[in-house]
């Protein structure tokens, strides 16, 4: 037994409680006696027992009514109740006021064996249950969503607020942004963080099969329909529904999907019975879902419906600030993925990262980390592993003679300062090339 | 080292008890002593029960015992009860002197079935030995095979060998 079971046997007869302290020792619990519910009930007010069982008929308060009051207490503890006066009425009453179970004096050996055992059993469980509760919620945190930026505190200081609502919440962002992430913040950390969140990607089905994924089938209603299948709302009963690019739905899901939101109830694709589920609605969508609904290509009702709450994720540029520790968190992630050492990023490639631009985001800077992992020597990585695009990196530059310069600087590196070849890609001769090296003070990096 | 007392209360064949007596002695590398006592039963027998109240008997063992003696266990043939249960094998003060045990319910005929002498032999040494384990400061064994194993039904009773596992014997060689 991985932690000893702690028992409080309360009886008025000193016999009986002789007998189960002498029985319950011998199977080594911890054990504790009280001969009346009022001496019980002072000793659980400073200490916790696993177990209580208690006898029915004692002067003062009866069992029944210390039970109610280990109740009110809010003691976890399971009680079963004995008593050598055993009526229907009292054991129904007794499971209804929450009773583990009830016994009848005098009892086999074997019973009370039986009983304890499981009531062991159910402590072991509801302690493990509680320890893997909190291992999941460790594991779905928002650690995954990097940024120390103000726009992105602003952002994890809506999630936090809207999480404990069942508001219907719209994320917008441009691609690659984390907007899933997001969505898997605000889940993790609302009250249905122990039932699914269950993801949809409007965007890769065609109407007909996302009908089928939202609202699932019954067998034969369609070519191809060999089984009945749940839909995704059934799927999210209790937890929270992630319809990605919402904005792709067409006009008649549009009409379902708003049917659905006002009354929790829909019917299977080819089926007659009205399923309920109880699901919460986070959508995503990189376009601008208010112009569409001017335009006429998406429904106010349901854009009123959906976007209670939204939550803009910033683009990347937007936050320069958040690139190393991205880089960083990337960098990581990959390495313990690939099982390397952790490497580390060389300056010069770290201030052209911070002066990309990434027009994919988050997305683009985490698959530029991970080539550049794949490709690199596994010591450093270095601007040359990652394919930063020549027009971006130095689109800083305003003056003619700086562009000259960074582009001086980017040839000599990728020939390894070697001055004939690099004065061959220049076009230029290798005097002109030395010139323009001291003119620009320029030294090779060590 | 301990000495151990056991005392037969009731209409016992005392052959069969020497012999447990002996096998005992060899089990736990103590003395054992066999005597006869002498007790007016009918003071402990419940009517509503038609038994005998286990909790009664063991005080009056203890009181009774030879001070000598270290460790002493009463034999009775008679049905034992404590208040809470319906029935016992037998009992002990874990880690004090005494305890009792009783041949009534280890008996085939109990059952229905043909007396069979050895497996009662069997059962009884077990069952004084489970007791003397107690006395001895041993709790319930969760290894199947060790007498300290606790049993419910005569037939956890078979399952068990009359010894304890190295970790019992363990713990009373520590004690010692």
């Amino acid at each position: 037994m991985a932690k000893q079971i702690s028992l409080l046997i309360v009886d008025d007869e000193e016999s009986v409680r002789d007998s189960l302290y002498n029985w319950f020792i011998e199977d080594d619990y911890y054990v504790e006696c009280a001969e009346d519910a009022k001496e019980a009930l002072s000793i659980i007010e400073t200490k916790n027992f696993d177990i209580i069982i208690t006898d029915i008929k004692m002067p003062g308060m009866d069992g029944m009514e210390m039970h109610r009051r280990i109740r009110a207490l809010n003691k976890k503890s399971i009680v079963i109740i004995m008593t050598a006066f055993a009526t229907v009425d009292t054991a129904v009453q007794a499971l209804k006021d929450g009773a583990f179970d009830y016994i009848t004096k005098p009892f086999d050996p074997d019973e009370l064996s039986h009983l304890i055992k499981n009531a062991a059993k159910q402590i072991t469980l509801e302690q493990e249950n509680l320890a893997l509760k909190e291992k999941f919620t460790e594991l779905e945190n928002v650690d995954d969503i990097v940024g120390d930026s103000e726009p992105m505190k602003q952002v994890l200081k809506e999630v936090m607020s809207v999480a404990q609502s069942n508001s219907s919440v719209v994320i917008t962002g441009e691609s690659g942004t984390g907007k899933e992430l997001i969505a898997r913040a605000i889940h993790s950390n609302s009250p249905r963080k122990y039932f699914p969140l269950v993801s949809v990607h409007c965007g890769a089905l065609s109407e007909s099969l996302l009908e089928s994924e939202l609202f699932g089938h019954e067998k034969g209603a369609f070519t191809g329909a060999m089984y009945n299948r749940k839909g995704r709302f059934e799927m999210a009963d209790g937890g929270t529904i992630f319809l990605d690019e919402i904005a792709t739905i067409s006009a008649k899901m549009q009409v379902e999907l708003l049917r659905v939101l006002e009354t929790k109830k829909f019917v299977r694709v080819g089926g007659n019975k009205e399923i309920s589920s109880d699901f919460r609605v986070i959508c995503a969508t990189n376009r601008d879902l208010k112009s569409m609904v001017e335009k006429g290509t998406f429904r106010e009702d349901l854009y009123y419906r959906l976007n209670v709450v939204n939550i803009n994720v910033p683009p990347l540029r937007e936050r320069p600030s958040d690139i190393p520790l991205l880089v960083n968190f990337f960098i990581k992630k990959y390495c313990v993925a690939m099982n390397k050492e952790p490497i580390s990023i060389d300056e010069q490639a770290l201030i052209r990262m911070k002066e990309f631009d990434y027009p994919g985001n988050v997305r683009e800077l985490e698959n530029m980390i991970e080539r550049a992992i794949v490709i690199g020597d596994g010591k450093k990585i270095r601007l040359s592993d990652l394919p930063l695009a020549k027009d971006s990196v130095i689109s800083g530059y305003e003056s003619l003679e700086d562009l000259e310069k960074a582009h001086i600087i980017q040839i000599l590196n990728k020939y390894g300062w070697n001055i004939s070849q690099s004065a061959k890609a220049l076009k230029v001769d290798r005097v002109t090339l030395y010139n323009k090296i001291k003119k620009f003070d320029l030294k090779q990096p060590e | 080292m301990h000495t151990i007392s056991l005392i037969a209360y009731g209409q016992f064949d005392m052959e069969f008890l020497e012999r447990i007596a002996a096998e005992i002695a060899t089990e736990l590398n103590y003395p054992v002593s066999l005597t006869q006592g002498h007790l007016d039963l009918s003071d402990f027998f419940d009517p509503n029960r038609r038994q005998y109240n286990g909790n009664e008997l063991i005080k009056v063992v203890d009181a009774m015992a030879p001070p000598k003696a270290s460790k002493v266990l009463g034999l009775f043939t008679v049905d034992l009860f404590i208040p809470i249960l319906t029935y016992i094998f037998g009992q002990a003060f874990l880690n004090g002197r005494t305890g009792i045990a009783s041949l009534h319910r280890l008996k085939n005929e109990y059952y229905g079935m043909k007396p069979n002498k050895f497996l009662l032999f069997e059962r009884f040494k077990k069952e004084i030995i489970h007791e003397l384990g107690h006395t001895l400061g041993l709790k319930h064994c969760y290894f199947p095979p060790c007498v300290m194993q606790s049993s419910t039904y005569v037939e956890d009773i078979d399952q068990k060998e009359p010894g304890f596992c190295l970790q019992c014997l363990g713990s009373i060689k520590n004690e010692d």
